[in-house]
């Protein structure tokens, strides 16, 4: 059974591959210039980040005190820090530990954003409560709380799961919970526009459980309002917490993410001033091509937008 | 309007208790102890002293309501004394006590507030002053090269954090061509042509980079709104009357572009306090941002309490008063 639907299926789709929903977003994806560089730059750096060790094979932490704040040469590519640190290999390391952390702290914000949105959107009586705590969260200065909270809280989660773990679970989570609101409105403004839609009533009548109409019926519909935010909510975090790292309160310097690696190389601007170039050159580049990436996919899914 | 303010504005003051309360709360509840820096010679007793002069031997409600009334009515009234020279009961009130200085929190803030609002003022000004034109131009000229070129500088400042575009400017303003100071010298006094002219050049730094990301922020705004209403029929019928194009880019479609635009610039006030945080920790402004973070990094919580609150209170008072301003500009707004 589940072997005939699925070869005569094939053939229907094989006849007009330009028409499934994805392929037109992707068509649409790639009319915008910005979109494909960004797409591209940022695949360059994933890759470098997660394949470069394997090339340039020098340990990040290693100390070569003879070697100090030297300038680029062919040796150390980004030159050294004051410790003799190869710099190029601390880029790599420092850009796995960021991109780790903006992604993970997008994918929380993102499910407590989405099932803020749903939940309020989908169900009357939950939207007033739901929407006061999303209108309290966004009057809150958050980064000077993001400061406070770490400074606070840091000690206690090192000691419970030691000096990296601690901190990268305290970074991702206190990120993700200051960071719903926006997803958690985008989505509750769609969901109240599918909601009221035939297919849901149809749904309804037809005596599905509300947990599966969710599932099954609003949420794929409102997935591409996720999408974007999901882009956006990357290079979001990246910036974050790179600005924690910068003001001394993010990761430590043995466990250096590009922000920590700016903060100290901004110490040593005059002697070696490639230190600070090349991590914020990294986090500029991924930024700007998350960025594009979300302008991107924005413009491909609004049908406004269309070929104009 | 006039009873939809009203109702705003008694709806903030629930909003404001709560994130008192929660600011309080994670601060006060927070696993630290803010006698831990001391030295360990210090006798128990004397731990428990320090303690009770700091206040911490009291209940966490009691504490929370001391706070509230110190904040919302003694600090109100010093002020008031202050400006006006009259004399309320005996003016022996207990104020916010910074534990760092033991001198109180307001004076300090006080303290710090010019220079923030000079710097950073001046770079949120000078950004709404360069976004506008730039704005308009690429939306009234879109897809031409100005429009590009615009569209991606914009893309670049908004997308480059601060502290990056800052130390970026350091490296070559300040140490390579030498041209402007990278330390904000703070205490340096305006009283001839000279020393105007060093106080101009320590702010061009910060004020150019924060300028670069307020402008792109804004621009983008403005443009997209100028896009919405370039393709309006009421522009194409002031262009069928007659009207130069000058009057219509610049009347009908600027001034209603401006609207949303301008609510959007009321939210961004807020972060003039407490979004510079990082601009003044690069060129050592001793701003209010600069403030913050030392109460943060000395444990100073009746500082950091404060500070918090004050700039959720500005954030609260400024969506406030974008509400209200999009009522007040746009007559189609209704909020009865």
């Amino acid at each position: 059974m589940t072997d005939a639907t699925a070869t005569s299926s094939a053939p229907v789709t094989a006849s007009t591959p330009a028409r499934s929903a994805f392929a037109d977003i992707w068509k649409q994806f790639r009319a915008h210039k910005g979109g494909v560089a960004g797409l591209v730059v940022f695949t360059f750096i994933v890759l470098a980040v997660y394949v470069g060790p394997y090339i340039h094979r020098v340990a990040p932490n290693q100390i070569n005190i003879r070697d100090k704040n030297q300038w680029p040469s062919l040796a150390h590519p980004f030159g050294t820090d004051n410790l003799g640190k190869d710099m190029l290999a601390q880029v790599l390391a420092g850009g796995r530990i960021s991109l780790a952390v903006g992604i993970t702290a997008m994918l929380l914000a993102l499910f407590l954003g989405t099932l803020v949105g749903v939940l309020s959107g989908y169900f009357r009586r939950l939207d007033g409560p739901l929407m006061r705590l999303t209108d309290l969260f966004l009057a809150l200065p958050l980064l000077p709380l993001l400061l406070v909270i770490l400074l606070l809280f840091r000690d206690t989660l090192r000691s419970a799961f030691g000096p990296e773990t601690g901190i990268f679970i305290l970074i991702v989570v206190v990120i993700g919970i200051t960071s719903w609101m926006h997803t958690a409105r985008i989505v509750r403004g769609d969901v109240l526009a599918v909601k009221s839609q035939e297919f849901v009533l149809a749904a309804k009548s037809s005596g599905m459980r509300e947990y599966r109409i969710v599932l099954r019926h609003i949420l794929p519909n409102v997935l591409s309002s996720i999408m974007v935010s999901a882009t956006l909510g990357i290079a979001s975090a990246i910036i974050t917490e790179s600005s924690l790292s910068f003001l001394g309160l993010g990761f430590p310097s043995d466990f250096p993410t590009w922000g920590r690696l700016l903060f100290d190389g901004a110490n040593f601007l005059q002697l070696t001033p490639s230190r600070v170039l090349w991590p914020g050159l990294a986090i500029s580049m991924t930024v700007l091509s998350v960025n594009y990436i979300g302008d991107a996919i924005r413009d491909a899914l609004d049908p406004r937008a269309v070929k104009r | 309007m006039f009873t939809f303010t009203l109702r705003r504005l008694f709806f903030a003051i629930p909003t404001l208790l709560v994130i008192s309360f929660v600011i309080f709360a994670l601060l006060d509840l927070a696993p630290n102890d803010p006698t831990g820096d001391l030295p360990l010679t210090i006798p128990p007793e004397v731990r428990e002293q320090i303690r009770a002069s700091l206040g911490l031997d009291q209940p966490f409600f009691f504490r929370y309501l001391a706070w509230l009334h110190q904040f919302f009515i003694n600090e109100p009234l010093n002020i008031l004394e202050s400006l006006t020279g009259w004399q309320f009961g005996d003016g022996e009130r207990m104020r916010v006590l910074s534990w760092a200085t033991r001198s109180p929190v307001v004076d300090l803030i006080v303290q710090r507030l010019p220079q923030t609002l000079w710097v950073v003022g001046l770079a949120y000004l000078f950004g709404i002053l360069i976004a506008i034109p730039i704005g308009v131009i690429s939306a009234y000229k879109q897809y031409s090269v100005f429009d590009q070129v615009g569209t991606f500088i914009s893309m670049v400042g908004y997308s480059v954090p601060t502290f990056f575009t800052g130390v970026l400017l350091v490296v070559i303003f300040s140490s390579y061509l030498q041209w402007f100071p990278s330390v904000y010298d703070t205490n340096l006094r305006v009283t001839d042509f000279s020393s105007f002219v060093a106080q101009v050049k320590q702010m061009v730094l910060p004020v150019a980079v924060l300028s670069l990301y307020n402008a792109s922020q804004i621009a983008r705004f403005v443009r997209a709104s100028m896009l919405d209403n370039l393709h309006q029929d009421y522009v194409r019928t002031a262009r069928a009357k007659g009207v130069k194009e000058k009057a219509v880019l610049l009347v009908h479609v600027l001034r209603n572009s401006l609207i949303p635009v301008v609510t959007v610039i009321a939210l961004g006030v807020p972060t003039i306090f407490s979004g510079a945080i990082i601009t003044e920790q690069i060129f050592r402004v001793n701003g209010l941002g600069q403030l913050l973070i030392t109460a943060v990094q000395g444990a100073d919580i009746p500082l950091v309490q404060t500070l918090t609150f004050i700039f959720a209170v500005l954030i609260v008072l400024f969506n406030l008063i974008a509400d209200v301003l999009y009522g007040i500009l746009d007559p189609r707004i209704r909020y009865d």
